[in-house]
C-alpha cells in the first residue's frame, strides 16, 4: 500500500483537478480521498503538499539502443533516464540491431525490461523487414509479442503502394502506423533546415517540404485505407496544419511533436553545433509558433521526446557527417512545464499531451489515468523546483544534449511506476529495489 | 594596428580594417616576390602543415610557396575527407598532426564549420583554406587585393558575381570582404543555385545575367561544376551556357573598364568564353599572384609578425 498525500491531484481522463489524496494497493490506483488524509494507514507515505500528482508520464518515441547498440544507451539507463524524467512508460523504436522486426527481438526487449528495467517498456516494431521499405514484417505475430503499433522510425516509408497495403492490412486489426514522414529524396541529403541559418553556414539544406510533402501523402493514404496513422516527430508549420486539416475531416489521424521544436529553432546551429542536429532539423520561428499553435488548440496528441543517445564522437565531428539526434528523457517535462508561462495551455493539457495523449493514440490499457483499478504508474510533479540540467545528471549513457548547462524549472520528484517507487527526490522517500 | 587573431577562419567577423591591415602586409610581401631572391628569413624555424582533405593543387601549392617565401618548413599531409564510418575521424587525424608539433595547421576540407570545428580541439594556428559551402577566407581577401589593385577602390563598385552561388565557398567571403568594403553586389545564376535567402547579405539577387553585368565595374564568374548538372540543378551544360555564361556580347554591357575575374579553374567555354578568359581585361592570373602574397601575410601575421622587414 502506498499513500500519496494533499498534493494537486490532475487526472484529465476524468476531469479532476484537486487537492486530495490517492491510495495505491497491488500495482494499482485504489481510490482518490478528499478531505483530511487517512488518520492511520499502513504502508508508505509520501507527502505531496504543493505538487502536483499526475497519471505517470509516457515518453511515446524513445531509441533504447538495445539490442545492438548498447554502447550508445541500454534498458536499464533509458529508463533510469526515463524514471527521473517523469516517465512511467517509454515507447522504443524498432531500429536496432536486429532491426525488431521479428517476435524474438520484441520479446526480448519485453523480457528485458521486466529485469532490468526502471519504467515500462512498450515496443514498437518495423513496418517494414529490416526497415528497409520492400516486405512487410509479420504484424499479428508481433502484436502478439508485445509490439504496440509499428513503424520504421529512423526511416520513411518510401514506397507509397507498400504503405497503403500495410495501413489497409493492419486496419481490422485495429494496429496504428506511426509514420516518419520524410520524402528523402526531396531532403536530398540536406542537414539542416533550408532556411538562412543553412545558407549562411554552408550546410545542405533540407527543405520543410520533404516533411510536408510525406506527412501529405501519408495522411491520402490514411483517407484511402481508413487505416490508422500516426505522425511522428512534426516540426513544420505545414505539418500542423495538415494535421489539423485530417482531424477536420474525420480520419484517425494523430500526432506528436518534441520539445525542442517548440523551444529551439535552426538558429540554435550557429558555431556548427552538432548537438542540434537532428532530423527532422529544429525549423525556422515561425515553425515553432505554429507548433506552439499546434499544442494549445489540441491539434498535437503528444509531446515526445525522441529520445536518441549518440558517443561523443559521432558527434564531436565535422557538422556534416556527425549523427541526428539527441537525448530527452531528463528535459521534456521541464521543457513542457515552460508551456505553462504565460498560460499557453493548463497543467490538464499538459498531463494531456505527455500522458493521456499516448495512451489515446497506443490504446495503452490502464495508462494516462488515475481511475480505481488503473495502473499504479504516478508521477509526482514539483512545477517551482528551479534546477540547472549539469552533465553529471545525465543518467543516458550518452550526453547528447543542446540543453547542458540550461536552467530549469520543474520537474518530477517522485516516479511510481506498478506501484514501486522508482525514483524519488522528495526528503523522506527512498526509491524501491 | 595590432594583429590578435591566432586563426583565420572566416571572413564574417573581419573589420574593414583588419582587412586592410592584411592587405597593406600582403602588398610588403608582394615587394618581396619582385626581388631576385624571393625569399625572406620572417618564418625560420616555423612549421606550416598544409593539411588538405580535399584535392585542390592550386590552393595548396600557392600556400606552399607563401610558406616557402618566408622560409618556414611547409609540409603537405593530404587525404581523402575523413568519415566517422571509415576509419580515422578528423579530429585524431588533425590531432595527431598537432603531435608533430607545427605552428600553423591549413586546413581544406569538404565539410562546412570543419576549421572552425578543428579551432576549438588544437592549440596551433589554422588558416581555413576552404571548408564545403562556408568560406575561403584567402580568396575573399585576395580577390579584395586584386580589385584594389586595378580599381584603387571598393566602395561603390558594382560587382556581379556570376554562378553556382548555393555551393560556392568564395561567395561567402567575397560577400564579407567586398560587402564590407562597399562594393554593390550582384549575385546571379540558376534560381536552383542562388538561394533567395542570399538577399538577407544586402546583395541583390537575380537570374538574368545582363541586368547583373549591365554597368558593372567588376564581373566574378564561378566554375560550374558538372555534377551540378547530374543532379538536376539545370538541364545541361550547353543550356547553362546559353543562360549564364559570359561571353564578348553580354560582357559588352559592363562599364568600359570592367574587369573580369575567375577564381579558378576555368571551364572554358562554359561559364567563360575562350578569348575573355584570355583577354586583357581578365585578371585571373593577377588573382593567382594576389593569392600568394595574400597568404603570406596571412602565415606571417599568425606567426607572430607585426610589422613588415624591408
Amino acid at each position: 500500500m502506498l499513500l500519496i498525500k494533499g498534493g494537486r491531484v490532475i487526472d484529465p481522463a476524468s476531469g479532476r483537478d484537486e487537492i486530495g489524496h490517492l491510495v495505491l494497493e497491488n500495482g494499482k490506483v485504489r481510490e482518490f480521498l478528499a478531505g483530511d488524509p487517512p488518520a492511520r494507514f499502513q504502508g508508505k507515505v509520501i507527502s505531496a503538499e504543493g505538487k502536483w500528482v499526475v497519471p505517470g508520464l509516457i515518453d511515446m518515441h524513445v531509441h533504447l539502443r538495445n539490442p545492438g547498440y548498447e554502447w550508445k544507451e541500454d534498458i536499464s539507463t533509458g529508463t533510469r533516464a526515463a524514471a527521473a524524467g517523469g516517465f512511467t512508460s517509454v515507447v522504443c523504436m524498432a531500429n536496432t540491431n536486429p532491426v525488431n522486426d521479428s517476435p524474438e527481438v520484441t520479446r526480448h526487449i519485453i523480457e528485458k525490461a521486466l529485469r532490468e528495467g526502471c519504467a515500462n517498456v512498450f515496443p514498437v516494431a518495423a513496418v517494414t523487414l529490416g526497415l528497409e521499405g520492400k516486405e512487410m514484417a509479420d504484424f499479428s505475430e508481433l502484436a502478439d509479442a508485445g509490439a504496440v503499433a509499428f513503424s520504421d522510425d529512423g526511416k520513411p516509408v518510401e514506397n507509397a503502394l507498400l504503405l497503403r497495403r500495410a495501413m489497409e492490412y493492419v486496419r481490422p486489426f485495429g494496429y496504428r502506423i506511426l509514420s516518419h514522414a520524410e520524402d528523402a529524396v526531396l531532403a536530398g541529403g540536406g542537414a539542416a533546415h533550408e532556411g538562412w541559418t543553412a545558407r549562411k553556414l554552408g550546410i545542405p539544406g533540407i527543405p520543410s517540404a520533404a516533411e510536408d510533402v510525406a506527412i501529405a501523402r501519408d495522411i491520402l493514404i490514411a483517407r484511402q485505407t481508413g487505416g490508422k496513422l500516426h505522425i511522428q516527430h512534426i516540426s513544420t508549420r505545414m505539418g500542423v496544419d495538415l494535421l489539423r486539416m485530417a482531424r477536420r475531416a474525420g480520419l484517425d489521424v494523430t500526432g506528436e511533436t518534441a520539445p525542442q521544436y517548440f523551444t529551439l529553432t535552426d538558429a540554435a546551429l550557429e558555431g556548427y553545433d552538432t548537438n542540434a542536429k537532428m532530423n527532422p532539423p529544429l525549423r525556422g520561428e515561425e515553425d515553432r509558433m505554429a507548433i506552439l499553435e499546434g499544442i494549445q488548440d489540441g491539434t498535437i496528441d503528444a509531446i515526445a521526446c525522441d529520445h536518441a543517445p549518440h558517443e561523443s564522437y559521432v558527434k564531436k565531428c565535422e557538422f556534416a557527417v556527425a549523427a541526428n539526434g539527441i537525448i530527452g528523457l531528463q528535459t521534456s517535462l521541464p521543457l513542457s512545464l515552460s508551456l505553462l508561462a504565460g498560460g499557453k495551455i493548463t497543467p490538464a493539457r499538459l498531463v494531456d499531451l505527455l500522458s493521456v495523449g499516448p495512451s489515446r493514440v497506443l490504446g495503452l490499457r490502464g495508462k494516462g489515468s488515475l481511475a480505481p483499478g488503473a495502473d499504479a504508474d504516478i508521477t509526482v510533479i514539483d512545477p517551482d523546483a528551479a534546477w540547472e540540467f549539469r552533465p553529471e545528471d545525465v543518467l543516458s549513457k550518452s550526453k547528447n544534449s543542446p540543453f547542458l548547462g540550461w536552467k530549469m524549472r520543474g520537474r518530477a520528484v517522485a516516479t511510481i511506476c506498478g506501484g514501486r517507487v522508482r525514483h524519488a527526490t522528495i526528503a523522506g522517500v527512498t526509491a524501491d529495489a | 594596428m595590432e594583429w590578435h587573431r591566432r586563426h583565420v577562419l572566416g571572413l564574417s567577423d573581419f573589420h574593414p580594417e583588419e582587412m586592410e591591415f592584411v592587405i597593406d602586409t600582403a602588398r610588403s610581401m608582394e615587394e618581396v616576390l619582385t626581388r631576385d631572391i624571393k625569399k625572406v628569413p620572417a618564418l625560420r624555424g616555423k612549421t606550416v602543415v598544409n593539411l588538405f582533405f580535399e584535392a585542390s593543387t592550386r590552393t595548396r601549392t600557392s600556400f606552399e610557396i607563401a610558406g616557402k617565401r618566408l622560409s618556414a618548413d611547409v609540409v603537405n599531409f593530404s587525404s581523402s575527407a575523413s568519415s566517422v564510418s571509415k576509419g580515422e575521424t578528423l579530429l585524431d587525424t588533425a590531432r595527431n598532426i598537432e603531435a608533430m608539433k607545427p605552428n600553423i595547421l591549413v586546413v581544406r576540407h569538404s565539410a562546412s564549420g570543419a576549421a572552425l570545428f578543428l579551432s576549438r580541439h588544437v592549440s596551433c594556428s589554422i588558416i581555413n583554406a576552404g571548408d564545403g559551402q562556408n568560406e575561403h577566407p584567402s580568396q575573399g581577401l585576395l580577390d579584395l587585393y586584386t580589385i584594389l589593385k586595378v580599381k584603387g577602390k571598393i566602395a561603390g563598385l558594382k560587382i556581379a558575381i556570376v554562378g553556382d552561388i548555393l555551393h560556392s565557398r568564395v561567395v561567402r567571403s567575397d560577400l564579407h570582404s567586398l560587402g564590407r568594403m562597399g562594393a554593390k553586389l550582384w549575385l546571379c545564376g540558376p534560381a536552383t543555385l542562388v538561394p533567395r535567402e542570399m538577399e538577407r547579405t544586402g546583395a541583390i539577387v537575380t537570374s538574368d545575367i545582363r541586368e547583373a553585368v549591365r554597368g558593372a565595374d567588376v564581373v566574378i564568374m564561378l566554375r560550374i561544376q558538372l555534377e551540378r548538372q547530374k543532379t538536376s540543378y539545370f538541364p545541361s551544360l550547353r543550356e547553362y551556357s546559353r543562360r549564364f555564361g559570359l561571353n564578348r556580347d553580354i560582357f559588352s554591357l559592363a562599364k568600359d573598364d570592367a574587369v573580369i575575374m575567375h577564381p579558378g579553374p576555368i571551364n572554358r567555354g562554359v561559364e567563360l568564353s575562350d578569348e575573355l578568359a584570355d583577354c586583357e581585361r581578365s585578371l585571373v592570373l593577377r588573382q593567382v599572384e594576389s593569392g600568394v602574397a595574400v597568404r603570406m601575410a596571412l602565415l606571417y601575421l599568425l606567426a607572430g609578425g607585426s610589422h613588415v622587414a624591408h
